[in-house]
């Protein structure tokens, strides 16, 4: 006879729409997301504690703090570890690496926060969060998600180049091409009228045709 | 807790918040004057005045007689 077994049913945030209000223990204190509210806030997931490739990922987020703190991002890492582990890992990651970890760490240990996120994935690991990343706005919306695997280390520049992009996106109504890094042309919204598509053309950007221009900011 | 020690004394960072509220202060101001970030500032007014050591006030904080008496104070309990 085969065993019934519970499973509860992931849920998972969506982009555009407001993030998942928590309020969790971390390493500095108690923290609610609307204590980020007028920040952009990396909310990130790593599998646990004294592992190494979160240990280079944690390394490597202390190294791009202070761009993203320029560009007024804060981060806030997550696992589902205890304060006490937290606070033992990041002085253990000062004492050998010589970084001093900036941010917050939620210690999810009820898997509250993480189960709001969507950041466990059964088929990887039940007990372990996977490598995700959720770029919050200064309004508290959703507006990005990155989802690593346990075996994959993050790249902090593609976040870094995400934060600038999305924040150009917002400070200049436009969109950003593949590859795109500051400094080079963006993509200018498609007009969504016949008469738009007609006065694209001699709109004085770089247009290949009506749906596809470019230009310098 | 960030604000009061496992020993019931301020923290440091608890004592320069504080400080910054003599004003009394919005939190963003309170954030900007001590160098700590706002998200830290919400968090900490939050438990200073659970602990009766801040009172808000019109979106405003300020330190309470309590406050006041712990900044004083020689051991600093809270």
């Amino acid at each position: 006879m085969m065993e019934a077994t519970s499973q509860e049913k992931p849920t998972f945030p969506r982009l555009g729409q407001p993030a998942p209000a928590f309020e969790a223990q971390t390493t500095h204190g108690v923290l609610r997301l609307e204590d980020f509210k007028g920040s952009w806030l990396i909310l990130f997931s790593h599998p646990a504690d004294f592992t190494p490739v979160c240990t280079t990922e944690f390394v490597a987020f202390a190294e791009i703090a202070p761009e993203l703190k320029k560009r007024n991002v804060e981060l806030c890492g997550l696992s589902i570890d205890s304060t006490y582990s937290h606070i033992a890992w990041i002085r253990n990651i000062e004492q050998h690496f010589g970084v001093k970890i900036p941010f917050p760490v939620i210690a999810d240990l009820n898997k509250e926060v993480a189960t709001l996120y969507g950041m466990i994935m059964p088929g990887e690991s039940k007990t372990e969060t996977s490598r995700c990343v959720f770029v919050i706005d200064p309004n508290g919306i959703l507006r990005a998600m990155i989802y690593y695997p346990l075996t994959t280390g993050r790249n902090m520049q593609e976040i870094l180049r995400l934060v600038d992009a999305l924040q150009t996106t917002d400070k200049h109504g436009v969109a950003t091409p593949a590859n795109w890094k500051p400094g080079e042309k963006v993509i200018v919204p498609p007009p969504a009228t016949a008469e738009g598509a007609e006065e694209r053309m001699k709109a004085g950007f770089e247009t290949k045709d009506w749906y596809f221009s470019k230009k310098a900011l | 807790m960030p604000c009061i020690d496992s020993s019931g004394d301020l923290t440091e960072m608890a004592r320069k918040i504080l400080a910054a509220m003599a004003g009394p202060a919005p939190l963003d101001e309170i954030s900007e004057k001590t160098g700590i970030p706002l998200y830290r500032v919400r968090s900490a007014a939050r438990e200073l005045v659970d602990a009766g050591l801040a009172e808000e006030r019109d979106d405003s904080y300020a330190v309470s007689a309590s406050g006041h008496a712990a900044i004083l104070g020689s051991t600093g309990k809270a």
